[in-house]
């Protein structure tokens, strides 16, 4: 187990020594949320419909365009070679790197989302949803998109083609994320849809370490 | 009848077979298209509900159907690939995509000829074109992956992975579409939904028969060319061109 | 288990070309294999093979005689890989990327231990600088401490020597003869002609042909 604590510990201290990383997603964000009003218009009847797609699409893009960092500077300075020949489960190994990854990442926008929802006019309620969703459906975001990152790793144009291979796997989490928020709102109740959520969660917590772990060693191959 | 089929997991067995097929396997298509094409148009019986318009899908549903299955052939060859190591699978996986992915886009290309009549619009974002969108996006994922890589063993490898961790999420995305459509209640006509009668049937069965002959010529076709890029250095292929002269 | 090192007729093919073919050899305890060649030979590429990074085309490497591809961890255990490239993080200081990548290892050391592995390596007074603020020496120097505090049988080093000053040169060679002496075992390209006063020592040439066997 150590080997998944040390890892979140050794990428965590990287991160806050590396902190305009994490405000950069932030940023962007925040910015994404900002740009749908101005183009559908301040009608906040309207924003109180779209905000929960918005909001998932926006803490989803931004989730997808930190992925590159997720692999690509252990790659690049021989790191992530020394990992493939630690006596460790190379799967326990990307599993804390994953989980490092959302912590910089994904809670940061989940912590951020409800004040984003109050720009959308949310009920307090609908935020709680809202958040609980992006709490169960970011983790999921980075899980796949370790896949993604290890497959493109040191590729031309890698980030391009990240979102080519990861964003159609992330359809499901954003109909059941989204889906859970306005079906609160509707009155439908969302415990189904955020209890899917959770299977999901658990499905890519058992595969995809092995597979990012396996596309690891196939990329260093 | 005992057929060796791992025979053919070596490129040099798999050549000369695939080469001798091609013509019947080209022939069988263009006979079935012709006859499934002709029936669909002319004695299959107008759709009381639907007008003309419904014969479409007689190219539209075989499609789908074949776009589905490719999916899952490519992701079986790269299971083996990625297991036994074999190049063959490799190959084969590689030469099936653009033709799941070309099915992929028919598919969708009819289903919005086919909405216009019937929904009034070019696209409706209904359960079975959106999960067919997002196959053709996976299609795409594993073939640029393939691009991108520069290393044949790398692509080969990687892409097949990708396939792989593509097939155990195809069906949770089409169900999950499925529940997100059923939810908003869009517009939803089903094909399925007026009885069919059998004079409608047989040329979709024998249009998928034929699509299916076609994936073979397109595939053996695609894997041939791949044999003779990887093998060129290998002496059964120069021994082969030697005899062309 | 009887701890050797054998390589049975490995080929490597990069796209179209093969880099090499039917290398082998065998390493006992207490001996240093140097593995020679010029640029482009597959050097980088054969001690990658032997530490499981790249999986040969034909051919296997044994660790005891057993195929490292089935050992795994086993096998990780009892490997030390210093590659071409440092694998220090900038981000940390000396001190750090040690303590770091042992805990790792499940072999964690004290931080007195990582001061004065570095501190042995000629960078005493630099070991609680950011890696980024090091000169290339420097920083191989760091990637090459971790060999001091190792306590594996194989060390598999790629160009050891590049970068490094007379001082770090000789320190280095002090602490291969040291491994080899203590029945370790070493397998090594460098370019430079470095004596190792080691006790048995073994040369492996790849040759442009392709081939090569130790000799």
């Amino acid at each position: 187990m150590f080997a998944v604590t040390g890892m979140v510990r050794r990428d965590v201290i990287l991160a806050m020594r590396r902190r305009a990383d994490v405000l950069t997603t932030l940023f962007f964000f925040v910015i994404v949320a900002a740009l749908f009003p101005l183009g559908i218009g301040p009608e906040m009847a309207t924003l109180r419909i779209m905000g929960p797609g918005v909001l998932w699409v926006a803490a989803l893009l931004a989730s997808m365009l930190s992925l590159g960092r997720m692999f690509a500077a252990d790659y690049a300075d021989g790191t992530l070679e020394q990992m493939l020949v630690l006596p460790q489960p190379l799967s326990l190994l990307v599993l804390g790197k994953v989980v490092a990854h959302w912590l910089g990442s994904g809670l940061p926008l989940v912590l951020l989302s409800p004040v984003l929802g109050l720009q959308y006019g949310l009920a307090p309620d609908v935020l709680k949803v809202l958040v609980i969703s992006l709490l169960l459906g970011t983790p999921v975001l980075s899980l796949i998109g370790a896949i993604g990152a290890a497959l493109t790793l040191g590729l031309r144009g890698g980030g391009v083609l990240v979102a080519l291979l990861v964003l159609p796997l992330y359809v499901p989490v954003l109909i059941f994320g989204a889906g859970a928020v306005e079906a609160h709102s509707s009155g439908l109740g969302g415990e189904g849809h955020l209890s899917l959520l959770g299977a999901f969660l658990l499905m890519a917590l058992a595969l995809s370490p092995w597979a990012a772990a396996t596309a690891l060693r196939i990329s260093l191959d | 009848m005992a057929i060796h089929w791992t025979k053919y997991s070596a490129p040099s067995a798999f050549y000369p077979m695939a080469g001798r097929s091609l013509p019947w396997l080209a022939a069988g298509t263009l006979l079935l298209t012709a006859v499934g094409v002709y029936m669909g148009l002319f004695s299959a019986p107008t759709d009381y509900k639907q007008g003309e318009a419904y014969r479409i899908m007689f190219i539209h549903v075989p499609a789908a159907w074949m776009s589905m299955w490719l999916y899952i052939v490519m992701a079986a060859y790269a299971g083996l690939g990625l297991v036994y190591n074999t190049r063959m699978a490799h190959m084969l996986a590689a030469a099936t995509a653009p033709t799941g992915a070309i099915f992929a886009f028919l598919a969708l290309w009819t289903g919005a000829f086919w909405g216009r009549p019937m929904w009034g619009a070019w696209w409706v974002w209904d359960a079975r074109l959106t999960s067919e969108l997002i196959l053709f996006f996976l299609y795409l994922g594993v073939m640029a992956l393939r691009a991108a890589i520069d290393d044949r063993q790398r692509a080969d490898r990687a892409s097949a992975l990708l396939a792989l961790v593509g097939v155990v999420n195809v069906p949770i995305i089409y169900f999950s579409v499925k529940w997100w459509n059923t939810l908003h209640q869009g517009a939803t006509i089903d094909f399925s939904g007026s009885k069919m009668d059998r004079s409608m049937l047989w040329p979709m069965l024998i249009l998928t028969v034929a699509f299916w002959l076609y994936s073979f010529v397109t595939i053996f076709l695609r894997a041939r060319c791949e044999i003779l890029e990887r093998e060129r250095h290998a002496e059964w292929v120069g021994e082969l061109l030697d005899n062309r002269g | 288990m009887s701890q050797s090192l054998e390589a049975v007729s490995l080929e490597c093919v990069r796209g179209d070309r093969r880099l090499f073919s039917d290398v082998g050899f065998a390493l006992e305890p207490g001996e240093l294999l140097h593995v020679t060649g010029r640029n482009g030979s597959g050097k980088t590429t054969l001690l990658r093979m032997v530490c499981g990074l790249v999986r040969p085309q034909t051919g296997m490497v044994c660790w005891g005689g057993k195929p490292v591809s089935t050992l795994g961890d086993e096998f990780f255990r009892q490997l030390t890989f210093v590659g071409h490239l440092n694998a220090i993080k900038d981000e940390l200081t000396g001190r750090e990327n040690l303590m770091v990548e042992a805990a790792l290892r499940g072999n964690p050391v004290s931080e007195s231990q990582a001061a004065s592995a570095l501190s042995r390596m000629g960078l005493k007074g630099h070991d609680r600088l950011p890696a980024k603020v090091l000169s290339q020496g420097q920083r191989r120097r760091t990637a090459l401490a971790r060999l001091l505090l190792a306590d594996t049988p194989l060390w598999v080093l790629d160009e050891p020597f590049v970068a490094l000053d007379v001082h770090a040169v000789e320190t280095l060679q002090h602490a291969i003869a040291e491994h080899v002496a203590a029945d370790g075992m070493v397998v090594l390209t460098t370019h430079q002609e470095v004596p190792i006063k080691a006790g048995r020592k073994r040369t492996l040439h790849m040759g442009g042909s392709g081939t090569g066997v130790a000799a």
